[in-house]
Order: structure tokens, then sequence, then C-alpha cells
């Protein structure tokens, strides 16, 4: 398989390469466009984008107009942590590296890919591999591998986008961004003046029951993502329903909301009864605004209510919350280094979790393990599509009973872009 | 350039910002850790045995229940301290020294919790019982170095001193993988158990295996057999391959059992704490709650020959009718409890989520509380309790927080 990936990918990049060569030696102009000095995502397109329109909404559909077009993004870092004084040292990470492949089969026949190798090639997934066919502007079908809009992060993920290392942790933690799915659903969206509406509905494939049978300890919905078998079967025959719809006004801000619900467990099986439905149900809230200062505000809620048996353990959680605000200010804005539009932001994300909303049976006391965290970054853009970050993170994780925290803190720095 | 500099920088300070970073706790603030200087080898077991003490989290797909209390041995002693009424275990079936009556209905410990599509195990009609919180698990090895000779030396069966405390050993049967050291003496097949609410496991392996198993639903080559819901049907329902957890990890979490480090004692030359503990002389609480003990010869070096204090004296207790659950273990009486160790006990809040839950059942809110429930054979001390001064109240509650 992993063969296969890189004799495609191979070919791929050659085909394309090779256009982009010819093309460039006939048209000057487009090489620069294509190679040069400037690859910006133009704010005056932006304006209208919602987090929804993440996944067309990326730099390597803008730069050519080739039959197939190849593209992708890389992460590395390194980072220093140390928790309550002891420390593992240095490590380095490389994240993931993402390659894109998407083709405009007809002017209104498009289809896009994304495959994900993460920490190396210990993960491969395929994140999205999805048809869209448009039959009115309000009405499009896609299908295939999706990425269900919960939130905005789940969709809207690159790492060049972000001012920082980590990815948002209750986007990652409740929901488990990246969250793809098979299955299929319709979409669509709305200009009208200042105003920008849309909306997505997908059915798909869903959970299993190791939310809340893993070796986390605690309801942990990316446990499910061990599930490989999810883009073969249901693990239940129950589709999983994702909603989204989201109003942006340009200039102003957008908000989005979504839900995301459906069954989690095997209630039967060879048609005998094994235990009764039970649901899983996520709710999102995400907005995010430019103020006239250049200020960004970025931020998403999140709640997760679990059906768990009250015969398993309250270690569990039967009710989730969490959510994360990035603030990024840009304080430099010039040619730096030959660099024509470099950006040095800095900025600061504080987020939280909540993984258990819930109180004791025993004591009535709040059952804890939760946690917080505040990053403050500095980022340098040379280029709008390639980051180089350093962040400090400083993390207290309680545990289920409410105890001491655990301090974690430490330092990241990394870089990401778009290629 | 300069902003490149700057940037640069602005990192390197931070990165050597050491106060940007969280320090370590003090030692004596900490339970978990190695006992002294262990060999290297001896660090690579430990090692092992910490990651399957509090790291191994076992799922229905690796063996846990069907039925169960806690899914971590590090659920129930978080940081290696005591346990939370979330993680109390509930013994039934067993009021004298004939045994348990109940365990063909799933005596001794009730699994409170099912995993799912399992029911939870609930308490037969007609048998007694006892909630235990779970102990600190610091300094065990040291307790368990002691021979069987040291206690009963300790023990006072008749009251012979007239001092108002007897002190007796439990007598149990030991398991068939029990193996007998130098230091084990039996008596009519029975072992002298030194572990537990009741004392009534032989040593850490006994008590491993039973709290893998009574615990957390999981099978060792020791004992093969999950728990089982009898009020559902004779099968244990797992289908999880057995053994759960291979003998390695049982031994690596038993030897890393033996080797956790005992509790440093805080504020020692506090003018409180000085004070203090002539009064918890005085008052008798040393007649059970014994200061010092001097280990033999061990198997592991570290554990050779070391006084500690662990403030207990290992032995049953008749501690009065208002401890009395009606429910006991191996030859002790319901009202009978072993003397609990004293050590570490200012840092139960650490691991008791900010609270504290005393005595056998973790009813006591406070030493003060502990104190006062104590009857029997610690009637006498408790009343010399009630009638110290606020001073010596005071400096005594000092002393025993900086255990």
């Amino acid at each position: 398989m992993m063969r296969y990936l890189l004799y495609l990918f191979l070919g791929l990049v050659t085909r394309s390469v090779l256009a982009q060569t010819d093309s460039t030696s006939a048209n000057p102009a487009a090489f620069e466009e294509l190679f040069g000095r400037d690859t910006t995502l133009r704010p005056g397109s932006q304006q209208l984008k919602l987090n929804m329109d993440a996944t067309y909404d990326r730099p390597f559909l803008t730069m050519g107009k080739l039959p197939v077009s190849v593209g992708g993004y890389l992460e590395a870092n390194t980072q220093y942590m140390q928790t309550n004084g002891i420390t593992e040292g240095l490590s380095f990470q490389m994240r993931r590296m993402t390659i894109f492949l998407a083709s405009t089969i007809n002017r209104r026949l498009k289809f896009l890919s994304e495959i994900e190798f993460e920490d190396g090639t210990k993960e491969i997934n395929i994140e999205f591999a999805a048809m869209d066919l448009e039959l009115h502007p309000l009405l499009n079908l896609r299908g295939g591998i999706i990425m269900n809009p919960i939130g905005s992060f789940n969709q809207n993920h690159d790492g060049p986008k972000w001012e920082f290392v980590d990815r948002p942790l209750s986007s990652t933690q409740i929901i488990p961004s990246t969250w793809s799915n098979v299955g299929f659903g319709i979409y669509g969206k709305m200009y009208k003046k200042d105003w920008v509406w849309a909306y997505e509905a997908y059915l798909t494939n869903g959970f299993d029951d190791q939310i809340i049978t893993n070796n986390q300890n605690r309801t942990f919905l990316p446990a499910t993502k061990a599930n490989a078998d999810r883009f073969e079967e249901s693990f239940n025959g129950v589709p999983l329903i994702t909603i989204k719809t989201a109003l942006k006004r340009r200039k102003w801000a957008e908000i989005g909301l979504s839900w995301m619900g459906g069954v989690y467990n095997k209630f039967q099986d060879d048609g005998l009864v094994l235990d009764k439905r039970r649901r899983v149900d996520v709710f999102a809230l995400d907005f995010n605004s430019t103020l006239p200062t250049r200020t960004v505000i970025n931020g998403e809620l999140v709640w997760a209510r679990i059906d768990v048996s009250s015969s398993y353990s309250q270690q569990f959680g039967r009710q989730q919350r969490g959510g994360w605000v990035d603030i990024v200010q840009p304080v430099l804005r010039r040619r730096i280094l030959g660099w024509n539009t470099a950006v040095l932001n800095v900025a600061l994300r504080v987020e939280r979790v909540d993984y258990n909303v819930d109180t004791f049976a025993e004591t009535g006391e709040s059952i804890a393990d939760e946690l917080w965290s505040i990053v403050p970054a500095i980022s340098f853009r040379p280029s709008p599509t390639t980051v180089i970050r350093a962040n400090y993170r400083y993390q207290w994780d309680t545990d289920l009973l409410g105890n001491p925290p655990a301090r974690t803190a430490g330092f990241q720095i990394g870089f990401s872009t778009y290629f | 350039m300069q902003l490149c500099l700057l940037m640069a920088g602005g990192v390197m300070v931070l990165i050597a910002c050491d106060t940007l970073l969280p320090k370590a706790q003090l030692d004596h603030d900490l339970l978990d850790g190695p006992i002294g200087e262990l060999t290297p080898e001896q660090n690579a077991l430990f090692l092992e045995g910490d990651r399957g003490f509090n790291d191994e989290i076992f799922t229905p797909a690796t063996g846990l229940g069907p039925i169960f209390v806690a899914s971590s041995c590090g659920s129930c002693h978080a940081g290696d301290g005591k346990g939370h009424p979330f993680t109390t275990l509930t013994r039934f079936g067993q009021t004298d020294e004939t045994g348990n009556q109940f365990l063909h209905l799933g005596g001794p410990q009730l699994q409170n919790r099912g995993i799912p599509g399992h029911t939870a195990e609930a308490i037969p009609a007609g048998a007694t019982m006892s909630k235990f919180m779970p102990p600190a698990n610091t300094g065990l090895g040291l307790l368990g170095a002691l021979s069987d000779a040291q206690l009963l030396a300790r023990a006072d069966p008749e009251d012979r001193d007239g001092d108002g405390i007897s002190g007796v050993v439990n007598w149990i049967d030991a398991p068939h993988f029990f193996k007998p050291q130098w230091f084990h003496q039996a008596l009519n097949g029975k072992y002298i158990g030194r572990f537990g609410k009741k004392a009534a496991a032989i040593d850490l392996l006994h008590q491993t295996v039973n709290a893998y198993k009574q615990d957390m639903g999981i099978t060792s080559e020791f004992d093969p057999e999950d728990p089982i819901n009898y009020a559902v049907s004779g099968q244990a329902g797992d289908v999880a391959p057995d053994p759960e957890v291979a003998s390695s990890t049982v031994n690596a979490v038993v030897f890393y059992l033996r080797t956790l480090r005992v509790p440093i004692q805080r504020n020692v030359s506090d003018a409180g704490v000085i004070a203090g503990k002539q009064v918890f002389t005085k008052t008798g609480c040393a007649g059970c709650h014994t200061p010092a003990w001097t280990t033999p010869k061990s198997d592991i070096a570290v554990l050779s020959n070391q006084t500690f204090a662990p403030y207990t004296d290992l032995l049953l207790h008749d501690m009065g009718k208002d401890l009395d659950d009606g429910y006991t273990e191996g030859t002790a009486k319901t009202s009978e409890w072993r003397t609990p160790p004293l050590w570490g006990l200012g840092l139960s809040k650490n691991s008791q989520g900010g609270n504290v839950f005393l005595l056998h059942d973790g009813r006591a809110r406070s030493i003060d509380a502990a104190i006062r429930l104590h009857g029997g054979e610690g009637a006498k001390s408790r009343d010399t309790y009630s009638q110290l001064t606020a001073s010596d109240r005071d400096n005594l509650l000092q002393f025993l927080d900086s255990l």
C-alpha cells in the first residue's frame, strides 16, 4: 500500500512538474506566479470564505489550472517539555506530511483527496477523498471519504494556517479531529450583499464503543479512530448525522453551529439484542473575526453527551465540554530579508477541556478530569503559505479526583508550509 | 537581520528561562519513586512495574471485567497514595473464622461495575458487608520484609502486660502460588497475613494477584478465573483470552510495590511537631501505631537492616462496636482491624481530591474525627486524647499531619 501510494505520488508529481515547466517556459509570468515571490491567499478572496470552504481553500488549487493538481503541506517541530520538574528531553517531531490530489473533472464536477502521513509513517490516513457535484449553488452533492463538518477546526486544520504547533486540544480530544468517514451528503452556499450563508449535511459511518472502552481511562471520542473498519462498514448499521450551518458578514465575523450525532454501540448482532442503543451527540459553536486592527480572533466551543451505561464506571464521562480561543495580532508587515509579504505575529491561545462534567455518586463532589492550557506564541510568515512559529505552553492537568494538577510547560519551535 | 536576531534572542531567552518550567515537587511531598539506591537492573524492573501499575489501563478487549471496580491499579492509588470513596472496595459474606459463606454468590468482593453489556454485581441477600478504602502503597516492601517472629513478638493476645491492648496476627489460608520465605511461620497450614484492612494478604504477590482479579477482573497464571456475577449466570462472559496479564507484569508490579519509597516526614523541626510526638507516646497511640521497626536481611539489599517508622504493628486490634461492620477475613473477628500505617497521613489529601477520607471505609473526614472514632482497644487512647489540652491536641494533630 505504501509503495503504491509512493509510486502514485511520484508519478503525479512528475507529471505536474513537467506540465508546470512547459507552461512556464512559454509564460515567464506564470512561472513567477507559481514559484516566485507571492503565494498569498489574497485577502479580497478571503472575505467571503467560511471555515467550511477550507477543503477547497488551499494554495495548490489557486496556483495553476492543471488537469490534476498536486500539493500538500508539511509540519515539523522540536519541543522541550517538562512535567512537574521531570523532562523527557528534547524531541524532534515530524507531525505530518499531507498530500493533496485534486482534479476538476468538469466545471461542476470536482475531485479532491487528502492523504496524511502522521508522525513519520506511524499513521497513514485518507482524510478526504470525495467527489463534488454541483446541481445548484444551494445544492451540491458530495460523496466519498468526507470530513464531518463539526466545529471549525476539523475541516480547517491545515498546519500552515495556524500560529501554534499543537492543534487545539478540545478539537482533538473531544472532537476527534481530523475526523473523517465514508458517506455522502449535500451542501450549499448563498450570498446576499455582505452576507454569506452556507450549510452542510452528511450521513456517514460513525463511532464505535471504543469511545468508552479505551486505554485513556476516560470517555475519549478519538479512540474510535483505531477502528480501521469504519471505512468499510458501519460498526452498528446506524449512520452518523452531521449538520452544520454558518453565517458570515463580510469584514465582520463568521459564526457556525454544528451537530453530529448517532449510535455508538453494537446494540445487536446476528439479530440478537446485546444492549440498548446508546447515543453520542456533539455540538459545536465556532466563530472568527478580524478586527480593524487586523487582530484575528478565532475560537470553537464544543459539548458532547454520551449515553454511558449506569453500571459502567463514572470514570467514563457522560458529558464533556471544552473550547479554545486564538488571538493573533500581526505586529510587522513589510519586506523582510527579501520576502515581500512577510508578517510577524504575536499570538495567544487559551484552551480548556473538561472530560467529565459530572459529580461523584459517592460524595456528590464534582468530577475533575480536566485541563487548562495557555500558549503564547510568536510566528513569522515569510509568505502567507509558510509559517515558522515559536510557542510556549503551560498546562494544568487535573485528574479525576481533583488532586493537585500536574503542571506541564515547555517550548516548541517548528514550521509548517504548503507546497 | 535585526529582526531575525531579535527573534532568535527572544527564543533563547525563553529557553534559558528556567523559571518558566514547572519545578519538581519536593521529595517529602511525593509518595512515588524508588526506595534508596537500586541497581540498574532493579531500576529497569521498577520502571516496568511502575508502567504496569500506573500506566496499564485495562479495557474489555484486554480483559477488564466483565465485572470490576477499577480499570487500572493507579485508578485506586493516585500517585501511590490513598484511595477515594469512588474506588472504595466492598467486601461481603464472612462473619467469623469459619470462612466466607458467600463465595458461591460472588464473595468476598463486590464488583460494583460492569463493562458495557454486563450487569454489575449486587450484595446477595443476607450477606454482611464492609467498605475498604484503598490504602497508600508506600513502604510496603519494608513491611513485607519484617519476619513473622517480629510480628509475633509484638502480639499480646491475652494482654499480659495489662495495657488494654492485645494485638493478634491473622492466620490466612495461603494461595497455591504462595512460596514461604525463611521468615514465614506456618500454623496448621495457615500463614500470617500483614497486608489489607484485615491483614488478609500474606505477601505482596498475594495482594497483587487478588487485586488484579477482584478489583479489575484480570486473570493471571496465578489465578486464571474471572470474577463471576452469579446473579446473572455461572459464567464470567469475558471473551478476552486468559491469562489477561502476563506473569512478568505481575512480578514487576510486585517488585515495584516492594521498592516504592517510604514517605518522608515533614516539618520535623517544628516545635509543635516535636511536642506532638511526645503527646503521641503519652496518649498511648504508640501502643498499636509502633513507631520503629528494623528489617532483617532481605533478598533486596536496599530493604535489609533498615530502621523505619511506619507507625503500625501490623496486628489486629478490636476497635469496638462502632467500627464493627459485621464482616471479616481470615481468623480476625468482625470488630478487629489491622493497625493502619500512619506514615504518609499528611499527604492523604493529595491523593483524595483535596479531602481526607480516613479509617477503613473513609468515614472520618479529619484526623481528629478518626481518633474520636477509635473504640475497643483504642478507647483508652481516644479518651486520653479527648482530655488533652487544646495545645497538646493541636501539637498531636500537627505531628500526625507531618507524617
